[in-house]
């Protein structure tokens, strides 16, 4: 019997009587991560990996009807074994894994192989069917060592910063940026923070992630001389506002893994494009499908054609499921509205 | 190798001249003198012919990859460049080559030039194997001729000069011609590009042309004119020709024929070579190459109604058809005879003109003509009105006459380099492109910067009235530039939402979209579904106004025809 099917409403257990990240409001959800496109408002009830629980409440209300679970904490549901397992994509990301009547599957989610520090690594979970993402399903999409981005940063940073100029890194708010954070070389100077980024930073502190030292940007003056050689982490919606001109003769740059490619480095407009991306790769998605064993895999948002495809002539059974999940990692609609707010 | 990669990929990621002259500097104080001639060459816009076919480069690096061939056509597609698709699925690794550009070229690259299949199959992994990611792509594009990056011309002749301390007038002069195929760039041409000025420099020349003055485009409205380019007297007006600009070089007893992309095409007009006789040494003309015939008979001459017979300017179409070929029949010299409509005089009796002012070299430009006297060489008429107005309302013949609209050039100018206005100026006055309203039917994705963008059209027309109970769309035009990167982005979203089928890189969509289409030509056609081919086909608005029933039909088309 299948475990997960494809409702108007999103991703539905028929057993269980519940969806995973739905896109229309409902009573009962299991949630994956926290990015918008995933968690939604207006359901009655959500059911998440414990430490996604600050990010959920701070975006989605704090008033919501929020359960959470440690990660490999089993609940029973209506004859429905459900745990949450890390998925290495932003803080408290999880796959779900769902196990009725000998059968078991699992919904990955957003997912990334490579381990990053601010969130619990990616662990691959035995089972019949998988459901993966595909957001790079595609051979060109093979990520460096994060190491190797980190140091190029920094090196960007560093020239910058002896040539008086703001270094203005555009990355998305949640995820991404505490990412660069943990990673980059924090005594090359200070590092100022957007209003959709710093309450974030807040929240990946609580949780005990350690992140340097940041300073809200709104809280520096025009025109002081401290800002010539800082790092700013920035939204790419800040890129097209106003709000960027402050740093005067800055230099920017973009972090996503579309960076990959000079048409949409060029696209972009920036001085410099950095490939880093919290989704896997071509060879991390193939590695993370073998690794569950699965004989079944159901192909969602990204390039679900080619990866069906693929699988298909590797000897599994594949398909795809279309879902109304979006692409965190270029569009700037999908930056929360209310970002602003929650500082 | 790796040097000139770094130097293409800094290019490659700023927008600043600034930044982009500083780089090439740079790289030319650092680069040995061979290495630095191929620069020169790629840089300015040399292609060598394709080293390998596409391909048989493509079969080899999908087989190279360990990808299935659909999986490698979907990443290109994705990617939107070949080289670029190349060196993203290939292994990745470390940069071992040592060798500079020249070694490369010379001993690598151009020696796979006709090399049956196995010896490719055997060499090219060997030499992908010693370069990075960059290097990789870059050597890719130079084996396909696709390399492009955003520098002009005028930048790298501004770099060389400022490298070598000389006047960038002088190194665009040395430097015309040097991406001809008959110009091998070597040590010895290029340090002959940055040589400190030297007495016999006029010597030197041998067939060798100047750098084209190139005009700026006019659109303001007529009553601005006076206000903007005082009184009309000061200039000389001429029609604008729609054919291939020329020089034509006469030196030591022989012609040279120079086309404004800088190549030689002396043996594409033999008809032209004539004037190796009537010209003397020491000369050179400027002017346009036009196809040139008597209007089939029952037809008017718009340029002299009294005698319906005698020759006029054809279509650029026509044109067209004898450009490409390698070999000139008898017929197409017979059916496409083309003149040259000389416009201005460079160089006269050795000396070089270019200073003399626009007035002056017309003056003597006409009284060669005269002398010379061969059927080939038409001396442009200028045009003379009372006032802007008057002059307007000739232009209005444009159409009629074939002509583009016209050119404004100040009487006082000089003769300038490329597209500046130091020296004066000369002025493109076009008339206003034909426009109909057509439906987006196919769409592609585009190429580098619109690469996974939906940004390649093709447009249709209907065959039918409104009225006509059953019509259809038929395409009649490829356009894919003039759209703002945002609406591009848009189109890009409605496409994908209403495809209808897919043949390979092409997207039928549902017909939603109607988009004003400019173009400057236009000609009946046996090649083309509809019969009718339009020249430089562009978006000029999208009518978001418009309903797809609103869009135009062929007898629109048909009436521009006429």
């Amino acid at each position: 019997m299948d475990l997960v099917i494809a409702r108007p409403e999103g991703l539905y257990c028929p057993p269980g009587d519940f969806y995973i990240d739905p896109w229309r409001p409902v009573e009962r959800s299991v949630i994956t991560h926290a990015h918008s496109d995933h968690a939604r408002r207006g359901n009655q009830h959500y059911l998440a990996a414990a430490p996604s629980a600050g990010i959920l409440r701070a975006r989605l209300g704090q008033d919501i009807n929020l359960q959470t679970l440690r990660y490999g904490e089993q609940l029973l549901h209506h004859g429905v074994t459900l745990s949450f397992h890390p998925a290495g994509h932003v803080l408290g990301s999880a796959q779900v894994r769902l196990e009725y009547g000998g059968e078991v599957w699992v919904a990955s989610g957003d997912y990334k192989t490579e381990a990053d520090g601010t969130c619990a690594p990616f662990e691959p979970v035995r089972c019949h069917t998988f459901i993966t993402e595909s957001t790079f399903g595609l051979p060109i999409y093979r990520w460096q060592p994060q190491t190797q981005v980190f140091a190029e940063i920094n090196q960007w940073w560093r020239a910058n910063a002896d040539a008086e100029k703001t270094s203005v890194l555009f990355c998305y708010s949640f995820g991404k940026a505490q990412r660069i954070l943990h990673g980059i070389d924090a005594s090359l100077g200070p590092i100022l923070a957007h209003g959709a980024v710093e309450p974030i930073n807040r929240i990946y502190r609580e949780s005990g992630i350690y992140l340097p030292p940041t300073v809200y940007a709104g809280e520096v003056k025009k025109h002081d001389p401290m800002m010539r050689k800082a790092l700013v982490l920035a939204p790419p919606s800040a890129g097209a506002s106003p709000w960027v001109r402050r740093f005067g003769d800055y230099s920017d740059g973009f972090a996503s893994g579309w960076m990959r490619l000079r048409g949409t480095r060029r696209r972009r407009g920036v001085d410099r494009g950095f490939v880093l991306s919290d989704h896997a790769d071509w060879p991390g998605l193939l590695w993370a499908i073998e690794q569950t064993g699965a004989e079944r895999v159901i192909v969602t948002h990204g390039s679900i054609g080619v990866l069906v495809r693929h699988l298909r002539e590797q000897g599994l059974d594949a398909m795809g499921f279309s879902t109304e999940y979006g692409d965190d990692e270029d569009t700037t609609v999908l930056e929360p509205e209310s970002a602003e707010v929650l500082a | 190798m790796k040097a000139f990669a770094d130097l293409y990929a800094e290019l490659d990621a700023t927008t600043s001249s600034n930044a982009k002259l500083t780089a090439m500097q740079n790289y030319f104080a650092q680069a040995a003198p061979e290495d630095a001639a191929w620069a020169v060459y790629f840089l300015s816009g040399g292609r060598p012919r394709q080293l390998v076919p596409v391909r048989m480069l493509r079969e080899m690096a999908t087989a190279f990859s360990g990808l299935s061939p659909w999986l490698f056509e979907e990443s290109y597609q994705a990617v939107g460049d070949l080289a670029e698709t190349i060196s993203l699925v290939l292994p990745e690794t470390q940069h071992t080559s040592t060798d500079g550009l020249a070694v490369w070229i010379e001993d690598k690259l151009l020696p796979l030039r006709n090399a049956p299949p196995l010896t490719l199959a055997e060499c090219l992994p060997a030499l992908w194997a010693q370069l990075d990611r960059q290097s990789l792509m870059l050597c890719i594009k130079l084996i396909t001729g696709s390399f492009r990056v955003g520098v002009s011309k005028l930048l790298v002749t501004r770099a060389l000069a400022a490298m070598a301390g000389l006047d960038s007038k002088r190194v665009a002069q040395r430097l015309v011609g040097y991406t001809d195929l008959s110009n091998r760039p070597s040590a010895a041409s290029y340090l002959k590009l940055i040589a400190p000025e030297s007495p016999n420099e006029h010597a030197q020349r041998g067939g060798q042309p100047y750098p084209f003055f190139l005009a700026h485009a006019l659109s303001h409205p007529v009553e601005q004119f006076e206000a903007l380019l005082g009184p009309a007297s000061q200039w000389q007006v001429e029609w604008k020709w729609d054919g291939i600009r020329a020089q034509v070089v006469k030196r030591d007893g022989r012609l040279w024929i120079w086309s404004r992309g800088e190549e030689l095409v002396t043996e594409r007009f033999p008809e032209l070579e004539s004037l190796v006789h009537g010209l003397p040494d020491g000369t050179v003309i400027d002017g346009e190459i036009v196809a040139w015939k008597a209007a089939p008979p029952g037809t008017v001459d718009a340029f002299d109604t009294q005698s319906p017979s005698s020759p006029s300017v054809q279509p650029f179409a026509l044109l067209q058809q004898r450009i490409g070929r390698k070999m000139l029949s008898k017929k197409i010299l017979d059916e496409v005879p083309v003149v040259i409509q000389a416009y201005d005089l460079l160089e006269w009796q050795g000396e070089d003109w270019r200073n003399q002012t626009q007035a002056t070299r017309r003056t003597q430009l006409e009284q060669l003509i005269k002398t010379c006297a061969n059927p080939v060489l038409l001396s442009s008429p200028v045009l003379t009105g009372e006032d802007w107005f008057d002059l307007a309302r000739q232009r209005e013949a444009s159409r009629k006459l074939g002509v583009e609209g016209m050119m404004l050039k100040a009487r006082e100018a000089l003769y300038g380099v490329g597209r500046t206005k130091d020296m004066g100026v000369w002025w493109k006055w076009k008339v206003d492109p034909f426009s109909v309203d057509a439906v987006l039917i196919y769409a592609q994705q585009g190429h580098g910067r619109r690469a996974s963008l939906y940004t390649d059209y093709t447009f249709a027309v209907w065959d039918g009235p409104p009225s006509a109970r059953e019509r259809t769309l038929v395409p009649f035009a490829k356009a894919y530039s003039g759209l703002t990167d945002d609406e591009m982005r848009q189109v890009d979203s409605i496409v994908r939402k209403t495809t209808v089928e897919k043949f390979g890189p092409v997207s039928s969509v549902k017909p939603t979209l109607v988009f004003e289409l400019g173009f400057e030509g236009i000609a009946l056609s046996k090649r083309h579904k509809s019969g009718i081919a339009v020249r430089f086909p562009r978006m000029l608005r999208w009518r978001q106004d418009k309903s797809v029933e609103d869009a135009d039909s062929l007898a629109t088309l048909q009436d521009l025809l006429a």
